[in-house]
């Protein structure tokens, strides 16, 4: 039989780590609303900006010639991880990494790859590595906003148009709902053709086009990059606090379980120790009254 | 008319205008009831306009209006202040 206090002390170790987890499932459940707050809050601008978009370009067909789209022979790639910055959040981080190992090694075998991590557990997973990495921007899940993350893009962005990179490819969890979340490996440059989703079929207005469209185009067209780029991290962040918050609500079960096996075995040694006590009381007054 | 400034992280401002202007890509603008319909660029400068209840400033860093039936969006990527 296990030692009582041995077995005494584990429950008390079980029952604060289950605690914590519990703590720790909570404040994720919080930082999930929030993280889905800026989705939200996210959306007006995007849907706004692709139905400008899509009203600009269809008051004349054709001449798709923007920088961005341009299509290369690709030699130099540059993928974005987009993991978290704290682990315990069941297999959210290494899925990542797997699927950008993967990718290296499958679609894009012989290339030459520069990895852009976003969040701190890509850059030590790809610090060991020796590809060559733009460091800069890991940090940005400690102020997540619209202005930080435009500077990862913008790196993108440049490097695109400089030449430096032939194809970008972002690598992230797609928020799917609180338990699921998919990876997905997204092409971000040369850029696919704007979904219209969500905007209003062509409603042919005349717009006064001021400076010019091709300026407009100009303009609005990194914009929209940009946001993709955005809606890609945010959704990453999202889905970190719900793998979270599934991970912690398995952990507490899992620590509930144990407790109660715990518990069982504790009161058994208890029983058995009582028992044993009696017993040499008995075999010790019975030692005495046969003298 | 109705005028809504939106950035990516939130909505700075939405309700009824009598007047707006705007940092025109060429030049300062002024927006009036019943404009035609408008797309502009934005270059760095202040959006102003007049609800009932006075004029408002906003710098804006960039972005684009679109003003169309009388409803003026604005999509500024940062607001200043």
């Amino acid at each position: 039989m296990a030692n009582l206090k041995e077995v005494k002390e584990r429950i008390t170790s079980v029952v604060s780590t289950q605690q914590i987890t519990k703590a720790m499932k909570m404040v994720s459940a919080a930082k999930l609303r929030r993280a889905q707050d800026k989705i939200v809050q996210m959306r007006p601008y995007s849907q706004k900006l692709t139905a400008i978009l899509n009203n600009v370009s269809a008051a004349s067909e054709g001449d798709d010639d923007v920088v961005y789209a341009q299509k290369r022979e690709v030699k130099n790639v540059l993928i974005v991880p987009v993991t978290s910055d704290k682990g315990l959040c069941g297999a959210f981080n290494s899925n990542i990494i797997k699927a950008t190992v993967a990718l290296i090694h499958n679609q894009l075998a012989g290339k030459h790859i520069t990895i852009l991590p976003l969040g701190k557990k890509a850059y030590e997973a790809f610090k060991k590595t020796d590809l060559p990495a733009v460091n800069q921007y890991y940090q940005i899940f400690a102020d997540l906003t619209f202005d930080n993350v435009r500077e990862a893009a913008l790196h993108a962005m440049n490097g695109f148009t400089s030449g430096s990179y032939d194809q970008v490819f972002l690598v992230f969890n797609e928020f799917k709902n609180v338990a699921t979340q998919f990876v997905v490996a997204e092409q971000f440059l040369p850029m696919q053709r704007l979904e219209a989703e969500g905007a209003e079929k062509v409603n042919e207005v005349e717009y006064l086009m001021e400076p010019s469209r091709e300026y407009i185009i100009e303009e609005l067209v990194p914009n929209a990059l940009k946001i993709q780029f955005y809606k890609a991290v945010l959704e990453s962040n999202a889905s970190e606090h719900g793998a979270r918050m599934t991970a912690m609500d398995k952990a507490t079960e899992n620590a509930g379980e144990l407790l109660k096996e715990l518990r069982l075995l504790y009161n058994r040694s208890r029983q058995a120790a009582i028992t044993n006590e009696i017993l040499e009381i008995v075999a010790g007054a019975n030692a005495l009254e046969g003298k | 008319m109705h005028l809504e400034i939106v950035t990516p992280d939130k909505k700075v401002f939405q309700g009824e205008v009598t007047e707006a202007s705007f940092p025109g890509a060429n030049g300062s603008f002024q927006v009036l009831k019943n404009h035609a319909p408008l797309v502009s660029a934005l270059s760095k400068g202040a959006i102003s306009y007049t609800t009932k209840d006075g004029r408002f400033n906003l710098v804006v860093d960039g972005g684009v209006v679109e003003v169309k039936d009388d409803h003026i969006i604005v999509l500024a990527e940062k607001v200043v202040g």
